[in-house]
Order: structure tokens, then C-alpha cells, then sequence
């Protein structure tokens, strides 16, 4: 046990302690989802940025840029224009037409059993794809504080005490997990930025002249090395593949924080649209705050920690041993010990924001930040827990199984396996897919949400003629259509020298050139969405458009 | 489930579509319209502008603007003040929007 892991248990068991101490106080009203309609709008703001700002935010995309430079922050950029799609097409019809969960809003004028299934079958998936980047960034971090603990016992005692918590502690507490979470977010990254410029006294100039001063490399089409500056595009997207695959990723981001459920499902918790409008502006100015400043996250650990001593660290006795064991490093790794100390056999780019924090503020900093991302990562965890528990007991068991027969007890007994069954397999995943940025998974996940869920969303809100054929074929083509694509794209497939740790998991050459399937199964969605649509009418589905029409725009009867 | 509210229970499918057709709801949506459409299209060209002009022309894009703040950086921050400035204006074009919306709700008898 060293000192700074006990200072982590300390905050984390602080901050649940307040998670706790809040959801006993909310807990007096009798029903959550009702009572959560009188959440105001900045504090639906706080929790959606709390929501949204996952391990993949602060872990993830802060490694992207300390490893790629420039490239990194395209992500921070996607993160937040997204929140446009939300503000202008989906938050407000979403809160006047629906109830709790995103397949209320499919299956107002569609059939309800088809449609729920589906719109279940692709909540539970998203949410997986996130969850496993969750548990990438925890067992990451726990690996970092207690080194003698492995990477997947890290994942399998993270995974299980997060699951544990949310499904018997955590449903009510949620909400507040997210508000207290986005709090220590904010200001645990505003007092990291703020420790970064004062390193380079204050100065933009001194800042980006160090940034200019780090440089990366890589193998242009034609084979030649080239290098960049970390100020410079180009480290991670090069050439015409690189340029599309941004592109690809963009398309990702844009659609898909509009189709992420457990986003979604936070707008039913305020009063009326006028509220869901105004708490996504709040959100915003939280979320773009926050993501400017992962360019000192990133940028500042690029500079004063270094790309090469990112990773779990190796001293003494240990360090010695691991050089004798691996000659063919040994010149490198021996020249990095004499210098800092300290060996990084495996770079993991997901460490560098708590690193940077030790840089700068020492071991007590190094577990205030690692605490912080645990909460994130917990609140996130929380969320998606909730989003996909609730998918499938409330739109399958209860509208599909049950046909609408409600049984409170066993209900909740279907939402707790869901939770527990989500929870372990998103362990395992996360164990074969660990050597992923967590910002990357989280790409996947935004991908697949825009690919299967975003046409359906948009097009029954905007189109008279749409109907159950086409959103039960939309969903479809675009879920299994970017799940086949990430499954044989470079991110799974790809042949490594023998001597590399980390693997593709499948060691062939990858057969689709992205990274990011959105480019491709995005408009597949929408395609197959018309084609569906187009291949029968449904008069009761066109019929009931006048009144989804009506209240989408008005708020006339909207759930209060 | 909770039932719906009982205000618009009332309300028959023909309802519905008479308040669909009454000048005042479809002046309301076409204004909705006339600012969403371009809006969306103007947000999606302006983003998408990025990735396309970063991915295939990098030189361009690192031509450094003041010391080593490059046009990539520039332009890439530029995309949150555009997001903010647009969400703002949405808030206050919304307003009238949220009036009209009320004096629909009032004449179909939901004075809720």
C-alpha cells in the first residue's frame, strides 16, 4: 500500500459517501422517473455533461493527443458540435413525445413489440461498446496505483465493484453520481490547466513553442518516413485512408451523440422542451469548456511528461530484471532508466492525464486526479447501467414478454441480471481489447449509435410516410452493418511483428481500410430505413403522424 | 406505466389533424423550419469542413498564423465559439417559437 492509493480509496470513498448522503435525500419521492421531471435545466445541463464526459474524455482523448498531437483534439471538436444535432433536431420532440426510454419515441405511432425489440436489442449494444471503454480506462488507472495487480484482475475487481454498486446502491443515486462526478471533473481539469500554463509562465507563445519542439513520425503511402510537429495534423490520419477515416469519424461523433440512449433518456427528466432546450446549452458551455482544456491536458503531458514515459512504470530491482529478460529493448530502455529512473515497457496512452497530474502536483495530485476519473468513470458507468437495464426490462420484458402486465419485483430481478450479464461481458471484452484508447472504443460506440439508431430517430419525427418495416430494417442494416465493419476493420484486424505485447485480435490484414465505420454504415442505415419504408404502407403509422406532428412541436400532452 | 394525462385523452385522431392544418401550427412549424433547415445545413458544412481540409490538406492547414499557433489549431477552436454562438441564437430565435406553441396548446383546449 503506498501513500498515493490510499489517498485514491480516501476520495473515492468520499465521493460515493456524497453520492449516497444525496440519493438518500432524493429518495423520499415515490417514483424517480416523475420526480426526475422537476430536474431544472442547469442541473440536467450538469448531469448530461456529466453523462457524456467519460473515461474516453478525460483519459482517452488527453493519451490521443500526448501520443498523436494535433490529431487528438479532433475529437474534442466532434464531442461538442454534436451537442448542435441534439439541440436542434432531437431534445425537444424527444421530451414532448416520449416517456423513458428512446424506443417511447419509436413506438409512438409504429408497432410497438418489432420496434421495441430492435430499439432494445441496439441499446443494450451501444451501451456494451461503451461500457467496455469504461473498463479499459479503470483498469488502466488501477493497474497505474498498484502495479502489483495485473491488468484483467484490475478490469475483473473494477468491473465487479462498479456493478455491484450501480445495481444495488446506485439507481436512485445516478442523477447525483452525474452532477457531483461532473463538478470534480471541471475542477479537477481547470486546476491541471491551469498547472500546465503555469509551467510555461502563463505564456500561449512558450506553450505552443514547446509543443512545436515535440515531434512524431510515420510511413507515408509511398513508404517514405515523415515527421511532424505535434502542432501539425497528420500524426494519426494520414494519407487519403487517414483524411477519409477523419472524415468517417466525424460523421460518427456529429450523428451519434444523437442516438446514444443513456444520452437521450436524460431529457425526460426535466419539465418541458423549453427545459430539455435549455439544460442541452448548459451542457454545452460545460462540455466545450472542458474540451478546450484537453488541449493542456494533452498537449501538456506531450511536453513536460513525454510520450515515452507514459505507461506503467518499472524501477529498481524490477526495472533491472525486466531489461535482463528483454534484450532486444535493452539500449532504449536502459538509456530511459538512466535518465529518469524509472522504466515504460508498455507506452499506454490512456495514462496520461493522471501522469501529468504527477508531474505537476506530485503523488497526492497524481490520486486526487485518479480519484476524479474513477468518478467519471463510475457516473458513466452508472448511466449506461441504467440506459440498458432499462431498455430491456421496461421495452422488452415488461411491453414485449409481459405484453404490458407489469410485476414491479420481478421487473427489477430482470434489471438486475441485465445489469449483471452487460457488466460481465463488458469485463471481458475490455480484457481482449485492452491495448485500445479508450477514446477510440468510444468512437465505436458512437458509430454504431449513429448507424442503427439515428436514422429511425430522425426519420419518424420528420417523415409522414415512415413506417415499422423500415425502422426494424434501418436498425438492423445499420447495427450488424458497423459491427461487421469495426470487425474487419484495421482496429480488430492486423498483422503484428512477433515481438509486440499488444495484438490485434485477429492477426490478418484488415479488410475494410477505416478505422470508423460511420462514413459507410451510416448512410446504409438511412438507405435501408427508405427501402423498408418504401416496401409497404402502413395507414395507421401515417395516420398517427398528425399527432406526433402536433406535440413534438407544441409540447400538446406531453408526459408531465 | 403511468397513464397519459387525461387533457388531451380527448383528443381524436381527427383532432389531431385539424390542429395539423390550422394556419397557426403550420405557421409555427415552417418558421421552425426556416431556421433549423439552414441552420443544420450551415453547422454540418462548417464542421465537416475540418476533418475534410485537416485529412487532405495538412501542409495548408499547418501554416502557422502567430508564433507556433497553426491555422489547424485556429480553426478547430473556432468550432466551439461557432457551436456556442449558434445554440445562443437558437435559444433566443426558440422563445418565439415556445409562444406560439403556448397559443396552440390554449386553443386546443390544454391550458395546462
Amino acid at each position: 500500500m503506498n501513500t498515493s492509493l490510499l489517498m485514491f480509496l480516501a476520495i473515492v470513498f468520499i465521493t460515493l459517501l456524497i453520492t449516497w448522503w444525496a440519493s438518500r435525500r432524493s429518495s423520499t419521492t415515490r417514483d424517480f422517473y416523475a420526480a426526475g421531471r422537476s430536474i431544472t435545466g442547469f442541473q440536467n445541463g450538469l448531469a448530461v455533461a456529466g453523462d457524456y464526459m467519460s473515461a474516453a474524455s478525460f483519459l482517452g482523448i488527453a493519451g490521443l493527443i500526448a501520443f498523436y498531437g494535433y490529431d487528438g483534439f479532433m475529437y474534442s471538436v466532434g464531442f461538442l458540435v454534436a451537442y448542435l444535432t441534439v439541440l436542434l433536431l432531437v431534445a425537444e420532440p424527444l421530451r414532448n413525445t416520449g416517456k423513458y426510454t428512446m424506443a417511447d419515441v419509436l413506438a409512438f405511432r409504429l408497432r410497438a413489440r418489432p420496434v421495441r425489440t430492435v430499439a432494445a436489442i441496439s441499446t443494450l449494444t451501444v451501451s456494451l461498446f461503451y461500457m467496455v471503454a469504461q473498463m479499459v480506462g479503470a483498469g488502466s488507472l488501477v493497474n497505474l496505483l498498484i502495479p502489483a495487480v495485473s491488468f484483467n484482475s484490475a478490469i475483473v475487481i473494477v468491473g465487479v465493484l462498479m456493478i455491484v454498486y450501480v445495481v444495488f446502491g446506485g439507481m436512485l443515486a445516478t442523477t447525483w453520481v452525474q452532477i457531483v462526478k461532473a463538478v470534480l471533473l471541471m475542477a479537477g481539469t481547470t486546476l491541471l490547466s491551469i498547472l500546465v500554463m503555469n509551467a510555461f509562465g502563463f505564456s500561449f507563445a512558450r506553450f505552443f513553442e514547446a509543443i512545436s519542439q515535440v515531434t512524431g513520425t510515420f510511413k507515408d503511402a509511398s513508404g517514405t518516413t515523415i515527421t511532424r510537429d505535434f502542432t501539425q495534423p497528420g500524426l494519426r490520419y494520414h494519407d487519403t485512408t487517414g483524411a477519409i477515416d477523419l472524415i468517417s469519424l466525424g460523421v460518427a461523433l456529429i450523428f451519434g451523440t444523437a442516438g446514444l440512449p443513456h444520452i437521450l433518456v436524460r431529457f425526460y427528466t426535466v419539465p418541458d422542451a423549453k427545459t430539455a432546450r435549455s439544460s442541452v446549452v448548459w451542457a454545452m458551455i460545460l462540455i466545450g469548456a472542458f474540451y478546450i482544456m484537453t488541449t493542456f491536458l494533452g498537449f501538456g503531458a506531450a511536453t513536460l511528461v513525454g510520450k515515452a514515459n507514459i505507461g506503467v512504470r518499472l524501477a529498481g530491482a524490477t526495472a533491472t530484471e525486466y531489461i535482463a529478460t528483454h534484450p532486444e529493448k535493452s539500449d532504449v530502455l536502459n538509456a530511459q532508466l538512466a535518465k529518469t529512473g524509472y522504466i515504460v515497457p508498455t507506452p499506454n496512452n490512456n495514462l496520461a492525464a493522471p501522469l501529468l497530474a504527477e508531474a505537476l502536483g506530485g503523488e497526492i495530485f497524481l490520486a486526487f486526479i485518479a480519484a476524479v476519473a474513477f468518478a467519471t468513470i463510475l457516473a458513466v458507468v452508472a448511466g449506461l447501467t441504467i440506459a440498458a437495464s432499462s431498455a430491456f426490462a421496461h421495452d422488452v420484458w415488461l411491453n414485449v414478454v409481459k405484453k404490458g402486465v407489469e410485476n414491479e419485483k420481478e421487473q427489477v430481478q430482470v434489471a438486475r441480471i441485465t445489469a449483471f450479464v452487460i457488466g460481465a461481458l463488458s469485463i471481458g471484452l475490455g480484457i481482449g481489447l485492452k491495448s485500445l484508447n479508450v477514446a477510440f472504443l468510444v468512437g465505436l460506440a458512437f458509430a454504431v449509435a449513429a448507424s442503427a439508431n439515428v436514422p429511425s430517430i430522425i426519420l419518424t419525427l420528420f417523415w409522414r410516410r415512415f413506417n415499422t418495416t423500415g425502422m426494424v430494417c434501418g436498425m438492423l442494416v445499420g447495427l450488424v452493418s458497423s459491427l461487421l465493419l469495426i470487425a474487419v476493420s484495421p482496429a480488430v484486424m492486423g498483422i503484428d511483428p512477433p515481438s509486440t505485447t499488444t495484438r490485434h485480435l485477429i492477426q490478418q490484414t484488415a479488410l475494410f481500410p477505416l478505422e470508423n465505420p460511420a462514413l459507410i454504415s451510416v448512410p446504409l442505415g438511412f438507405l435501408a430505413a427508405w427501402l423498408g419504408t418504401l416496401l409497404r404502407r402502413e395507414p395507421s403509422s401515417e395516420e398517427k403522424y398528425s399527432e406526433l406532428n402536433v406535440r413534438s412541436n407544441t409540447g400538446l400532452g406531453a408526459e408531465v | 406505466m403511468t397513464p397519459d394525462p387525461v387533457s388531451h385523452k380527448q383528443l381524436s385522431p381527427a383532432d389531431w389533424k385539424r390542429i395539423e392544418q390550422d394556419p397557426e401550427f403550420r405557421a409555427l412549424v415552417a418558421a421552425k423550419r426556416r431556421f433549423i433547415l439552414p441552420a443544420t445545413l450551415f453547422f454540418l458544412a462548417y464542421f465537416f469542413a475540418l476533418p475534410i481540409l485537416v485529412g487532405f490538406q495538412p501542409e495548408l492547414m499547418s501554416r502557422n498564423v502567430f508564433g507556433h499557433v497553426n491555422l489547424a489549431y485556429l480553426f478547430a477552436l473556432s468550432q466551439f465559439f461557432m457551436a456556442w454562438a449558434l445554440a445562443f441564437w437558437y435559444l433566443r430565435r426558440a422563445s418565439a417559437f415556445d409562444q406560439a406553441a403556448t397559443s396552440i396548446r390554449r386553443s386546443a383546449g390544454d391550458l395546462s
